[in-house]
Protein backbone atom coordinates (compact mmCIF):
# COMPACT_ATOMS: atom_id res chain seq x y z
CA UNK A 1 0.00 0.00 0.00
CA UNK A 2 2.88 2.34 0.88
CA UNK A 3 4.54 1.69 -2.48
CA UNK A 4 1.26 2.22 -4.32
CA UNK A 5 0.84 5.57 -2.58
CA UNK A 6 4.34 6.70 -3.52
CA UNK A 7 3.87 5.56 -7.12
CA UNK A 8 0.54 7.42 -7.32
CA UNK A 9 2.07 10.59 -5.89
CA UNK A 10 4.93 10.49 -8.38
CA UNK A 11 2.47 10.37 -11.26
CA UNK A 12 0.61 13.44 -10.10
CA UNK A 13 1.49 16.78 -11.56
CA UNK A 14 0.71 18.36 -8.20
CA UNK A 15 3.66 16.60 -6.56
CA UNK A 16 6.08 17.92 -9.14
CA UNK A 17 4.70 21.46 -8.96
CA UNK A 18 5.25 21.40 -5.22
CA UNK A 19 8.80 20.08 -5.63
CA UNK A 20 9.46 22.75 -8.24
CA UNK A 21 8.14 25.51 -5.96
CA UNK A 22 10.32 24.30 -3.12
CA UNK A 23 13.39 23.88 -5.34
CA UNK A 24 12.98 27.39 -6.64
CA UNK A 25 13.46 28.93 -3.19
CA UNK A 26 17.22 28.34 -2.76
CA UNK A 27 17.75 29.09 -6.46
CA UNK A 28 15.94 32.44 -6.31
CA UNK A 29 17.84 33.34 -3.15
CA UNK A 30 21.20 32.54 -4.67
CA UNK A 31 20.42 34.43 -7.87
CA UNK A 32 19.17 37.45 -5.95
CA UNK A 33 22.26 37.57 -3.72
CA UNK A 34 24.54 37.11 -6.70
CA UNK A 35 22.93 39.99 -8.59
CA UNK A 36 22.76 42.40 -5.67
CA UNK A 37 24.95 41.37 -2.75
CA UNK A 38 23.64 42.78 0.52
CA UNK A 39 25.89 45.70 1.45
CA UNK A 40 24.45 46.27 4.88
CA UNK A 41 23.77 43.55 7.44
CA UNK A 42 20.26 42.18 6.96
CA UNK A 43 17.67 43.50 9.32
CA UNK A 44 17.02 41.63 12.53
CA UNK A 45 13.71 40.15 11.44
CA UNK A 46 15.18 38.50 8.33
CA UNK A 47 15.33 34.71 8.56
CA UNK A 48 18.58 33.56 10.14
CA UNK A 49 21.36 32.62 7.73
CA UNK A 50 19.88 34.62 4.86
CA UNK A 51 22.43 37.40 5.07
CA UNK A 52 25.29 34.95 5.11
CA UNK A 53 24.77 33.48 1.65
CA UNK A 54 26.98 36.04 -0.01
CA UNK A 55 29.95 34.74 1.89
CA UNK A 56 29.45 30.96 1.65
CA UNK A 57 27.42 28.79 -0.69
CA UNK A 58 26.68 26.32 2.11
CA UNK A 59 24.33 28.87 3.53
CA UNK A 60 22.05 28.56 0.51
CA UNK A 61 20.99 25.07 1.55
CA UNK A 62 20.55 26.04 5.16
CA UNK A 63 18.71 29.28 4.41
CA UNK A 64 16.59 27.38 1.89
CA UNK A 65 15.47 25.04 4.67
CA UNK A 66 14.83 27.96 7.03
CA UNK A 67 12.63 29.76 4.49
CA UNK A 68 10.82 26.69 3.19
CA UNK A 69 9.82 25.40 6.63
CA UNK A 70 7.25 27.93 7.88
CA UNK A 71 5.29 28.29 4.63
CA UNK A 72 5.90 25.86 1.77
CA UNK A 73 6.67 22.87 3.94
CA UNK A 74 3.66 23.68 6.14
CA UNK A 75 1.43 23.81 3.07
CA UNK A 76 2.91 20.54 1.82
CA UNK A 77 2.29 18.89 5.20
CA UNK A 78 -1.33 20.07 5.15
CA UNK A 79 -1.74 18.83 1.61
CA UNK A 80 -0.32 15.33 2.03
CA UNK A 81 -2.24 14.77 5.26
CA UNK A 82 -5.50 16.63 4.63
CA UNK A 83 -5.90 15.09 1.19
CA UNK A 84 -4.84 11.61 2.31
CA UNK A 85 -8.20 9.98 3.13
CA UNK A 86 -10.61 12.79 2.25
CA UNK A 87 -9.11 13.03 -1.24
CA UNK A 88 -9.84 9.37 -1.89
CA UNK A 89 -13.31 9.80 -0.41
CA UNK A 90 -14.05 12.79 -2.59
CA UNK A 91 -12.81 10.99 -5.72
CA UNK A 92 -14.88 7.92 -4.75
CA UNK A 93 -11.82 5.69 -4.86
CA UNK A 94 -11.88 5.17 -1.10
CA UNK A 95 -14.70 2.63 -1.31
CA UNK A 96 -12.89 0.70 -4.02
CA UNK A 97 -9.75 0.53 -1.90
CA UNK A 98 -11.70 -0.62 1.15
CA UNK A 99 -13.62 -3.37 -0.65
CA UNK A 100 -10.44 -4.71 -2.20
CA UNK A 101 -10.10 -5.11 0.88
CA UNK A 102 -7.44 -2.79 2.22
CA UNK A 103 -7.58 -2.74 6.03
CA UNK A 104 -8.66 0.62 7.36
CA UNK A 105 -5.83 0.94 9.88
CA UNK A 106 -3.39 -0.11 7.22
CA UNK A 107 -4.68 2.54 4.84
CA UNK A 108 -4.32 5.32 7.42
CA UNK A 109 -0.81 4.21 8.40
CA UNK A 110 0.28 3.80 4.75
CA UNK A 111 -1.05 7.26 3.93
CA UNK A 112 0.79 8.74 6.91
CA UNK A 113 4.04 6.96 6.01
CA UNK A 114 3.91 7.91 2.35
CA UNK A 115 3.09 11.51 3.29
CA UNK A 116 6.07 11.68 5.62
CA UNK A 117 8.27 10.16 2.91
CA UNK A 118 7.07 12.82 0.47
CA UNK A 119 7.88 15.58 2.94
CA UNK A 120 11.30 14.06 3.57
CA UNK A 121 11.88 14.05 -0.18
CA UNK A 122 10.94 17.73 -0.39
CA UNK A 123 13.45 18.52 2.35
CA UNK A 124 16.11 16.57 0.43
CA UNK A 125 15.23 18.56 -2.70
CA UNK A 126 15.75 21.80 -0.79
CA UNK A 127 19.14 20.72 0.54
CA UNK A 128 20.43 19.30 -2.74
CA UNK A 129 19.25 22.23 -4.86
CA UNK A 130 20.62 24.65 -2.25
CA UNK A 131 24.03 22.99 -2.20
CA UNK A 132 24.25 22.81 -5.98
CA UNK A 133 23.07 26.39 -6.53
CA UNK A 134 25.28 27.65 -3.70
CA UNK A 135 28.33 25.85 -5.04
CA UNK A 136 27.75 27.20 -8.54
CA UNK A 137 27.33 30.80 -7.48
CA UNK A 138 29.63 31.08 -4.47
CA UNK A 139 32.51 29.30 -2.83
CA UNK A 140 31.73 26.44 -0.49
CA UNK A 141 33.83 26.76 2.59
CA UNK A 142 33.98 26.18 6.30
CA UNK A 143 30.79 27.36 7.96
CA UNK A 144 30.88 29.90 10.77
CA UNK A 145 28.55 28.94 13.61
CA UNK A 146 26.22 31.29 15.42
CA UNK A 147 28.58 31.05 18.37
CA UNK A 148 31.58 32.34 16.38
CA UNK A 149 33.42 29.07 15.89
CA UNK A 150 33.71 27.40 12.48
CA UNK A 151 32.75 23.99 11.15
CA UNK A 152 34.71 22.29 8.39
CA UNK A 153 32.83 21.43 5.18
CA UNK A 154 32.04 17.80 5.96
CA UNK A 155 30.85 18.64 9.43
CA UNK A 156 28.78 21.52 8.09
CA UNK A 157 27.09 19.44 5.41
CA UNK A 158 26.44 16.73 8.00
CA UNK A 159 24.71 19.26 10.22
CA UNK A 160 22.66 20.64 7.36
CA UNK A 161 21.43 17.12 6.67
CA UNK A 162 20.72 16.68 10.39
CA UNK A 163 18.73 19.93 10.31
CA UNK A 164 16.68 18.58 7.39
CA UNK A 165 16.09 15.32 9.21
CA UNK A 166 14.96 17.16 12.32
CA UNK A 167 12.62 19.32 10.25
CA UNK A 168 11.05 16.24 8.73
CA UNK A 169 10.63 14.45 12.05
CA UNK A 170 8.90 17.41 13.70
CA UNK A 171 6.43 17.62 10.79
CA UNK A 172 4.97 14.34 12.03
CA UNK A 173 2.80 16.04 14.67
CA UNK A 174 0.92 18.31 12.28
CA UNK A 175 0.73 15.56 9.66
CA UNK A 176 -1.02 13.37 12.26
CA UNK A 177 -3.49 16.15 13.05
CA UNK A 178 -4.16 16.44 9.31
CA UNK A 179 -4.69 12.67 9.10
CA UNK A 180 -7.36 12.82 11.80
CA UNK A 181 -9.19 15.64 10.02
CA UNK A 182 -8.87 13.81 6.72
CA UNK A 183 -10.21 10.57 8.18
CA UNK A 184 -13.34 12.34 9.36
CA UNK A 185 -14.47 14.21 6.26
CA UNK A 186 -15.08 13.72 2.55
CA UNK A 187 -14.04 17.30 1.79
CA UNK A 188 -10.40 17.17 0.71
CA UNK A 189 -9.95 20.90 0.21
CA UNK A 190 -11.47 21.67 3.59
CA UNK A 191 -9.28 19.15 5.37
CA UNK A 192 -6.17 20.48 3.63
CA UNK A 193 -6.95 24.10 4.47
CA UNK A 194 -7.73 23.19 8.08
CA UNK A 195 -4.42 21.34 8.46
CA UNK A 196 -2.45 24.20 6.88
CA UNK A 197 -4.19 26.80 9.05
CA UNK A 198 -3.49 24.81 12.23
CA UNK A 199 0.18 24.50 11.28
CA UNK A 200 0.62 28.18 10.51
CA UNK A 201 -1.38 29.48 13.47
CA UNK A 202 0.56 27.19 15.77
CA UNK A 203 3.84 28.59 14.47
CA UNK A 204 2.61 32.16 14.98
CA UNK A 205 1.47 31.43 18.53
CA UNK A 206 4.83 29.82 19.21
CA UNK A 207 6.47 33.17 18.39
CA UNK A 208 4.33 35.25 20.75
CA UNK A 209 6.30 35.65 23.95
CA UNK A 210 3.34 36.42 26.18
CA UNK A 211 1.84 33.03 25.35
CA UNK A 212 4.89 31.23 26.71
CA UNK A 213 2.78 29.01 28.97
CA UNK A 214 1.03 27.67 25.88
CA UNK A 215 4.16 26.96 23.85
CA UNK A 216 5.01 23.45 25.10
CA UNK A 217 1.55 22.32 23.94
CA UNK A 218 1.74 23.64 20.39
CA UNK A 219 2.19 20.98 17.69
CA UNK A 220 4.90 23.06 16.01
CA UNK A 221 6.74 23.84 19.23
CA UNK A 222 10.51 23.74 18.78
CA UNK A 223 10.34 23.76 14.97
CA UNK A 224 13.09 26.38 14.74
CA UNK A 225 15.23 24.38 17.16
CA UNK A 226 17.36 23.12 14.26
CA UNK A 227 19.37 26.36 14.59
CA UNK A 228 20.83 24.80 17.74
CA UNK A 229 22.86 22.52 15.47
CA UNK A 230 24.86 25.55 14.36
CA UNK A 231 25.91 26.64 17.82
CA UNK A 232 28.95 25.56 19.76
CA UNK A 233 28.35 23.46 21.69
CA UNK A 234 25.19 22.17 19.99
CA UNK A 235 22.06 23.36 21.78
CA UNK A 236 19.99 20.17 22.01
CA UNK A 237 17.27 21.37 24.37
CA UNK A 238 14.89 23.00 21.81
CA UNK A 239 15.22 20.00 19.51
CA UNK A 240 14.47 17.59 22.33
CA UNK A 241 11.34 19.63 23.06
CA UNK A 242 10.38 19.62 19.41
CA UNK A 243 10.77 15.87 18.98
CA UNK A 244 8.93 15.18 22.21
CA UNK A 245 5.97 17.38 21.26
CA UNK A 246 5.85 15.99 17.72
CA UNK A 247 5.92 12.39 18.92
CA UNK A 248 3.22 13.06 21.50
CA UNK A 249 0.97 14.63 18.86
CA UNK A 250 1.74 11.78 16.48
CA UNK A 251 0.80 9.08 18.99
CA UNK A 252 -2.42 10.75 20.09
CA UNK A 253 -3.67 11.95 16.72
CA UNK A 254 -2.70 8.88 14.72
CA UNK A 255 -4.44 6.70 17.30
CA UNK A 256 -7.54 8.91 17.04
CA UNK A 257 -7.33 8.89 13.24
CA UNK A 258 -7.15 5.09 13.07
CA UNK A 259 -9.91 4.56 15.65
CA UNK A 260 -12.18 7.12 14.11
CA UNK A 261 -11.66 5.83 10.58
CA UNK A 262 -12.26 2.23 11.63
CA UNK A 263 -15.64 3.13 13.09
CA UNK A 264 -16.73 5.43 10.35
CA UNK A 265 -19.47 4.66 7.86
CA UNK A 266 -18.07 5.24 4.40
CA UNK A 267 -20.85 6.97 2.49
CA UNK A 268 -18.68 8.48 -0.24
CA UNK B 1 -27.38 -25.06 -2.98
CA UNK B 2 -25.20 -23.09 -0.64
CA UNK B 3 -25.38 -19.38 -0.04
CA UNK B 4 -22.37 -17.31 -1.02
CA UNK B 5 -23.91 -14.43 0.84
CA UNK B 6 -26.39 -14.61 3.68
CA UNK B 7 -27.47 -11.60 5.70
CA UNK B 8 -29.73 -12.05 8.70
CA UNK B 9 -31.60 -9.30 10.46
CA UNK B 10 -29.43 -6.72 8.77
CA UNK B 11 -30.48 -3.30 10.10
CA UNK B 12 -29.25 0.26 9.78
CA UNK B 13 -30.57 3.09 11.88
CA UNK B 14 -29.41 6.69 11.90
CA UNK B 15 -30.72 8.09 15.14
CA UNK B 16 -34.47 7.69 14.98
CA UNK B 17 -34.48 7.14 11.24
CA UNK B 18 -34.35 3.54 10.07
CA UNK B 19 -32.73 3.32 6.66
CA UNK B 20 -32.88 -0.46 6.51
CA UNK B 21 -35.37 -2.45 8.57
CA UNK B 22 -34.26 -5.93 9.67
CA UNK B 23 -33.70 -7.76 6.43
CA UNK B 24 -32.77 -11.29 5.44
CA UNK B 25 -31.02 -11.69 2.16
CA UNK B 26 -29.37 -14.68 0.56
CA UNK B 27 -27.51 -15.04 -2.72
CA UNK B 28 -27.12 -18.65 -3.76
CA UNK B 29 -24.14 -20.14 -5.54
CA UNK B 30 -24.24 -19.36 -9.28
CA UNK B 31 -27.38 -17.26 -9.34
CA UNK B 32 -28.04 -13.68 -10.33
CA UNK B 33 -29.96 -12.01 -7.55
CA UNK B 34 -31.64 -8.78 -8.55
CA UNK B 35 -32.12 -6.15 -5.93
CA UNK B 36 -34.70 -3.67 -7.10
CA UNK B 37 -36.47 -0.72 -5.67
CA UNK B 38 -36.78 3.01 -6.20
CA UNK B 39 -33.90 5.31 -5.37
CA UNK B 40 -33.74 5.81 -1.63
CA UNK B 41 -35.28 2.44 -0.84
CA UNK B 42 -32.17 1.34 1.06
CA UNK B 43 -30.53 -0.78 -1.62
CA UNK B 44 -27.22 1.02 -1.56
CA UNK B 45 -27.14 1.15 2.24
CA UNK B 46 -27.70 -2.60 2.29
CA UNK B 47 -24.99 -3.21 -0.29
CA UNK B 48 -22.57 -0.99 1.62
CA UNK B 49 -23.26 -2.98 4.79
CA UNK B 50 -22.60 -6.21 2.93
CA UNK B 51 -19.29 -4.80 1.68
CA UNK B 52 -18.23 -3.58 5.10
CA UNK B 53 -18.30 0.10 4.18
CA UNK B 54 -21.11 0.83 6.62
CA UNK B 55 -21.40 -0.97 9.91
CA UNK B 56 -24.86 -2.45 10.52
CA UNK B 57 -26.76 -1.36 13.62
CA UNK B 58 -27.77 -5.00 14.04
CA UNK B 59 -27.66 -8.27 12.18
CA UNK B 60 -25.06 -10.61 10.81
CA UNK B 61 -23.46 -11.25 7.45
CA UNK B 62 -22.03 -14.54 6.27
CA UNK B 63 -19.93 -14.83 3.16
CA UNK B 64 -19.03 -18.20 1.68
CA UNK B 65 -20.40 -19.85 4.79
CA UNK B 66 -18.33 -17.88 7.30
CA UNK B 67 -19.13 -14.78 9.30
CA UNK B 68 -17.69 -11.61 7.82
CA UNK B 69 -15.07 -10.72 10.41
CA UNK B 70 -13.85 -7.25 11.31
CA UNK B 71 -10.92 -7.64 8.90
CA UNK B 72 -13.41 -8.33 6.06
CA UNK B 73 -10.98 -10.90 4.69
CA UNK B 74 -13.73 -12.65 2.73
CA UNK B 75 -14.00 -9.57 0.54
CA UNK B 76 -10.94 -10.74 -1.36
CA UNK B 77 -13.27 -13.23 -3.03
CA UNK B 78 -15.74 -10.48 -3.91
CA UNK B 79 -15.68 -7.97 -6.74
CA UNK B 80 -17.76 -4.84 -6.38
CA UNK B 81 -19.05 -1.85 -8.24
CA UNK B 82 -20.63 0.51 -5.72
CA UNK B 83 -22.76 3.25 -7.28
CA UNK B 84 -20.69 4.86 -10.00
CA UNK B 85 -17.17 3.66 -10.72
CA UNK B 86 -14.39 5.89 -9.42
CA UNK B 87 -10.77 6.10 -10.47
CA UNK B 88 -7.68 8.20 -10.09
CA UNK B 89 -8.27 10.49 -13.05
CA UNK B 90 -4.61 11.38 -13.50
CA UNK B 91 -3.69 7.74 -14.15
CA UNK B 92 -4.35 5.67 -17.25
CA UNK B 93 -7.01 2.97 -17.19
CA UNK B 94 -4.38 0.26 -17.08
CA UNK B 95 -2.47 1.92 -14.25
CA UNK B 96 -5.65 2.38 -12.25
CA UNK B 97 -6.14 -1.36 -12.41
CA UNK B 98 -2.48 -1.95 -11.60
CA UNK B 99 -2.61 0.15 -8.44
CA UNK B 100 -5.88 -1.40 -7.34
CA UNK B 101 -4.31 -4.81 -7.95
CA UNK B 102 -1.35 -3.89 -5.77
CA UNK B 103 -3.43 -2.33 -3.02
CA UNK B 104 -4.13 -4.57 -0.09
CA UNK B 105 -4.50 -8.27 0.12
CA UNK B 106 -1.86 -10.92 0.25
CA UNK B 107 1.15 -11.10 -2.03
CA UNK B 108 -0.15 -14.08 -4.00
CA UNK B 109 -3.45 -12.23 -4.49
CA UNK B 110 -1.56 -9.25 -5.82
CA UNK B 111 0.39 -11.38 -8.29
CA UNK B 112 -2.67 -13.12 -9.66
CA UNK B 113 -4.52 -9.81 -9.90
CA UNK B 114 -1.66 -8.23 -11.82
CA UNK B 115 -1.69 -11.17 -14.22
CA UNK B 116 -5.40 -10.71 -14.82
CA UNK B 117 -5.27 -7.06 -15.87
CA UNK B 118 -5.05 -7.73 -19.62
CA UNK B 119 -7.68 -10.44 -19.39
CA UNK B 120 -10.27 -8.26 -17.65
CA UNK B 121 -9.54 -5.33 -19.97
CA UNK B 122 -10.29 -7.74 -22.83
CA UNK B 123 -13.44 -9.01 -21.16
CA UNK B 124 -14.91 -5.49 -20.99
CA UNK B 125 -13.52 -4.49 -24.38
CA UNK B 126 -11.11 -1.79 -23.25
CA UNK B 127 -7.81 -3.43 -24.19
CA UNK B 128 -7.11 -0.97 -26.98
CA UNK B 129 -7.73 2.25 -25.05
CA UNK B 130 -6.49 1.37 -21.57
CA UNK B 131 -3.43 3.60 -21.82
CA UNK B 132 -5.51 6.75 -22.00
CA UNK B 133 -5.93 8.70 -18.81
CA UNK B 134 -9.22 7.98 -17.13
CA UNK B 135 -10.18 11.65 -17.16
CA UNK B 136 -10.47 11.28 -20.95
CA UNK B 137 -12.77 8.24 -20.65
CA UNK B 138 -16.42 8.42 -21.67
CA UNK B 139 -19.12 7.43 -19.20
CA UNK B 140 -19.51 4.05 -20.88
CA UNK B 141 -15.77 3.39 -20.78
CA UNK B 142 -15.62 4.29 -17.10
CA UNK B 143 -18.49 1.93 -16.41
CA UNK B 144 -16.71 -0.87 -18.22
CA UNK B 145 -13.45 -0.13 -16.42
CA UNK B 146 -15.48 -0.30 -13.22
CA UNK B 147 -16.61 -3.80 -14.09
CA UNK B 148 -13.05 -4.72 -15.08
CA UNK B 149 -11.90 -3.51 -11.67
CA UNK B 150 -14.55 -5.66 -9.99
CA UNK B 151 -13.38 -8.73 -11.91
CA UNK B 152 -9.71 -8.17 -11.11
CA UNK B 153 -9.58 -10.47 -8.10
CA UNK B 154 -11.22 -13.41 -9.92
CA UNK B 155 -14.20 -13.02 -7.61
CA UNK B 156 -16.70 -15.73 -6.73
CA UNK B 157 -19.32 -13.13 -5.89
CA UNK B 158 -19.87 -10.00 -7.90
CA UNK B 159 -21.75 -7.12 -6.27
CA UNK B 160 -22.94 -4.60 -8.81
CA UNK B 161 -24.80 -1.53 -7.62
CA UNK B 162 -26.66 0.10 -10.52
CA UNK B 163 -24.20 -1.19 -13.12
CA UNK B 164 -26.06 0.25 -16.11
CA UNK B 165 -26.47 3.75 -14.71
CA UNK B 166 -25.65 6.35 -17.29
CA UNK B 167 -25.30 3.86 -20.13
CA UNK B 168 -27.09 4.09 -23.46
CA UNK B 169 -29.36 1.20 -24.47
CA UNK B 170 -26.52 -0.53 -26.33
CA UNK B 171 -24.25 -0.21 -23.33
CA UNK B 172 -26.96 -1.58 -21.05
CA UNK B 173 -27.44 -4.57 -23.29
CA UNK B 174 -23.70 -5.17 -23.32
CA UNK B 175 -23.47 -5.04 -19.55
CA UNK B 176 -26.45 -7.36 -19.19
CA UNK B 177 -25.02 -9.97 -21.52
CA UNK B 178 -21.62 -9.63 -19.85
CA UNK B 179 -23.15 -10.25 -16.43
CA UNK B 180 -25.26 -13.13 -17.74
CA UNK B 181 -22.18 -14.69 -19.32
CA UNK B 182 -20.21 -14.38 -16.08
CA UNK B 183 -23.00 -16.01 -14.11
CA UNK B 184 -23.21 -18.81 -16.65
CA UNK B 185 -19.52 -19.31 -15.94
CA UNK B 186 -20.36 -20.01 -12.29
CA UNK B 187 -20.07 -16.57 -10.74
CA UNK B 188 -22.74 -15.50 -8.25
CA UNK B 189 -24.04 -11.98 -8.75
CA UNK B 190 -25.91 -9.49 -6.59
CA UNK B 191 -27.10 -6.71 -8.86
CA UNK B 192 -29.16 -3.72 -7.81
CA UNK B 193 -31.21 -1.54 -10.05
CA UNK B 194 -34.15 0.79 -10.16
CA UNK B 195 -34.68 -0.28 -13.76
CA UNK B 196 -36.92 -3.28 -13.78
CA UNK B 197 -36.46 -4.49 -17.32
CA UNK B 198 -32.87 -5.13 -16.48
CA UNK B 199 -33.68 -7.27 -13.50
CA UNK B 200 -36.46 -9.15 -15.22
CA UNK B 201 -34.35 -10.25 -18.15
CA UNK B 202 -31.20 -11.49 -16.43
CA UNK B 203 -32.04 -12.39 -12.84
CA UNK B 204 -32.77 -15.79 -11.41
CA UNK B 205 -34.28 -14.28 -8.31
CA UNK B 206 -35.41 -10.83 -7.35
CA UNK B 207 -35.82 -8.99 -4.09
CA UNK B 208 -37.91 -5.84 -4.05
CA UNK B 209 -36.99 -3.13 -1.59
CA UNK B 210 -39.18 -0.22 -0.63
CA UNK B 211 -38.96 2.18 2.26
CA UNK B 212 -36.05 0.32 3.80
CA UNK B 213 -37.86 -3.02 3.77
CA UNK B 214 -37.50 -6.08 1.60
CA UNK B 215 -41.16 -6.29 0.56
CA UNK B 216 -41.01 -9.27 -1.78
CA UNK B 217 -38.62 -11.94 -2.87
CA UNK B 218 -38.85 -14.65 -5.49
CA UNK B 219 -38.31 -15.51 -9.13
CA UNK B 220 -39.31 -12.76 -11.57
CA UNK B 221 -42.11 -15.08 -12.70
CA UNK B 222 -43.48 -15.64 -9.22
CA UNK B 223 -43.34 -11.93 -8.42
CA UNK B 224 -45.54 -11.12 -11.37
CA UNK B 225 -48.37 -12.83 -9.56
CA UNK B 226 -51.03 -14.96 -11.21
CA UNK B 227 -52.13 -13.74 -14.57
CA UNK B 228 -55.72 -12.50 -14.62
CA UNK B 229 -56.03 -12.01 -18.35
CA UNK B 230 -56.02 -14.48 -21.18
CA UNK B 231 -56.20 -14.19 -24.93
CA UNK B 232 -58.50 -16.73 -26.52
CA UNK B 233 -58.09 -17.70 -30.16
CA UNK B 234 -61.23 -19.49 -31.36
CA UNK B 235 -62.82 -20.84 -34.56
CA UNK B 236 -66.19 -19.08 -34.18
CA UNK B 237 -65.93 -15.72 -32.49
CA UNK B 238 -69.68 -14.92 -32.44
CA UNK B 239 -70.56 -18.26 -30.83
CA UNK B 240 -67.75 -17.81 -28.30
CA UNK B 241 -69.10 -14.40 -27.33
CA UNK B 242 -72.55 -15.87 -26.78
CA UNK B 243 -71.12 -18.65 -24.61
CA UNK B 244 -69.02 -16.27 -22.59
CA UNK B 245 -72.02 -14.07 -21.91
CA UNK B 246 -73.55 -17.01 -20.08
CA UNK B 247 -70.59 -17.47 -17.78
CA UNK B 248 -70.07 -15.77 -14.47
CA UNK B 249 -66.68 -14.35 -13.51
CA UNK B 250 -65.42 -13.62 -16.99
CA UNK B 251 -65.57 -10.52 -19.10
CA UNK B 252 -64.52 -9.63 -22.60
CA UNK B 253 -62.05 -6.77 -22.72
CA UNK B 254 -62.24 -4.48 -25.73
CA UNK B 255 -63.29 -5.57 -29.22
CA UNK B 256 -62.37 -8.91 -30.75
CA UNK B 257 -59.28 -8.79 -32.96
CA UNK B 258 -59.91 -11.22 -35.79
CA UNK B 259 -60.38 -14.57 -34.13
CA UNK B 260 -58.93 -13.39 -30.85
CA UNK B 261 -60.71 -12.26 -27.72
CA UNK B 262 -59.06 -10.79 -24.66
CA UNK B 263 -60.72 -11.93 -21.44
CA UNK B 264 -60.45 -10.69 -17.91
CA UNK B 265 -61.19 -13.59 -15.61
CA UNK B 266 -62.13 -13.21 -12.02
CA UNK B 267 -63.02 -16.30 -10.03
CA UNK B 268 -62.87 -18.68 -12.97
CA UNK B 269 -59.80 -20.55 -14.13
CA UNK B 270 -58.60 -20.65 -17.71
CA UNK B 271 -59.53 -24.33 -17.67
CA UNK B 272 -63.18 -23.46 -16.86
CA UNK B 273 -63.30 -21.15 -19.86
CA UNK B 274 -61.76 -23.80 -22.05
CA UNK B 275 -64.28 -26.41 -20.91
CA UNK B 276 -67.20 -24.07 -21.63
CA UNK B 277 -65.93 -23.44 -25.14
CA UNK B 278 -65.39 -27.10 -25.93
CA UNK B 279 -68.81 -28.10 -24.52
CA UNK B 280 -70.44 -25.35 -26.58
CA UNK B 281 -68.78 -26.69 -29.73
CA UNK B 282 -66.26 -23.89 -30.24
CA UNK B 283 -62.77 -24.84 -31.40
CA UNK B 284 -60.09 -23.35 -29.17
CA UNK B 285 -56.95 -22.75 -31.21
CA UNK B 286 -54.96 -21.09 -28.47
CA UNK B 287 -55.24 -19.83 -24.97
CA UNK B 288 -52.51 -17.41 -23.97
CA UNK B 289 -52.08 -16.05 -20.44
CA UNK B 290 -51.13 -12.38 -20.58
CA UNK B 291 -48.29 -11.80 -18.21
CA UNK B 292 -48.78 -8.95 -15.85
CA UNK B 293 -45.48 -7.15 -16.23
CA UNK B 294 -43.07 -7.09 -13.35
CA UNK B 295 -43.32 -3.35 -13.67
CA UNK B 296 -46.97 -3.52 -12.59
CA UNK B 297 -46.13 -5.86 -9.74
CA UNK B 298 -43.33 -3.58 -8.71
CA UNK B 299 -45.49 -0.50 -8.64
CA UNK B 300 -48.10 -2.35 -6.60
CA UNK B 301 -45.42 -3.30 -4.11
CA UNK B 302 -43.84 0.08 -3.71
CA UNK B 303 -46.76 2.41 -4.25
CA UNK B 304 -47.19 3.04 -0.54
CA UNK B 305 -43.55 3.92 -0.25
CA UNK B 306 -43.38 7.66 0.07
CA UNK B 307 -40.55 7.76 2.55
CA UNK B 308 -38.07 10.27 1.24
CA UNK B 309 -34.37 9.71 1.78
Amino acid sequence: MFRVEIAKALRRRRTWMLALAIASVPVIMVVAFKLSPPSVPASADAPPFLAEIGRNGLFAALAGLAIVQPVLLSVAAGLVSGDAIAGEAQAGTLRYLLVRPVGRSRLVVAKYASGMAMLGALVVVTIVVGLVAGAMAFELGPLPTLSGTTLDMTDAIGRIIAAGLYMTVVLSGVVSIGMLISARTDNAAGATVAAVVITIVSQILDQIGSLRALHPFLPTHGWRGFTGLFRFPIDWAPMQDGVRVSLAYTCVFMALAVLSFRRRDVMS
Amino acid sequence: MSSVLAARGLTKRYGSFTAVHPLDLAVEQGEIYGFIGPNGAGKTTTIRMVLGLISPTAGSIEMFGEPLGPDRGALRRVGALVEEPAFWPYLSGRRNLEYLARAGGRTDDTRSRLRRIEEVLGTVGLAGVADRKVKAFSQGMRQRLGIAQALLGAPELLVLDEPTNGLDPTGMREVRSLVRGLADGGLSVLVSSHLLGEVESICDRVGVMAGGRLVAQGTPLALRGPSDRIVLDVGDVQRAIQLLAGLRGVEIVGDPAGTRLTLAIDGLSAADVNAAMVLGGVDVHAMIPVAASLDDAFHDLVKDDDVPR
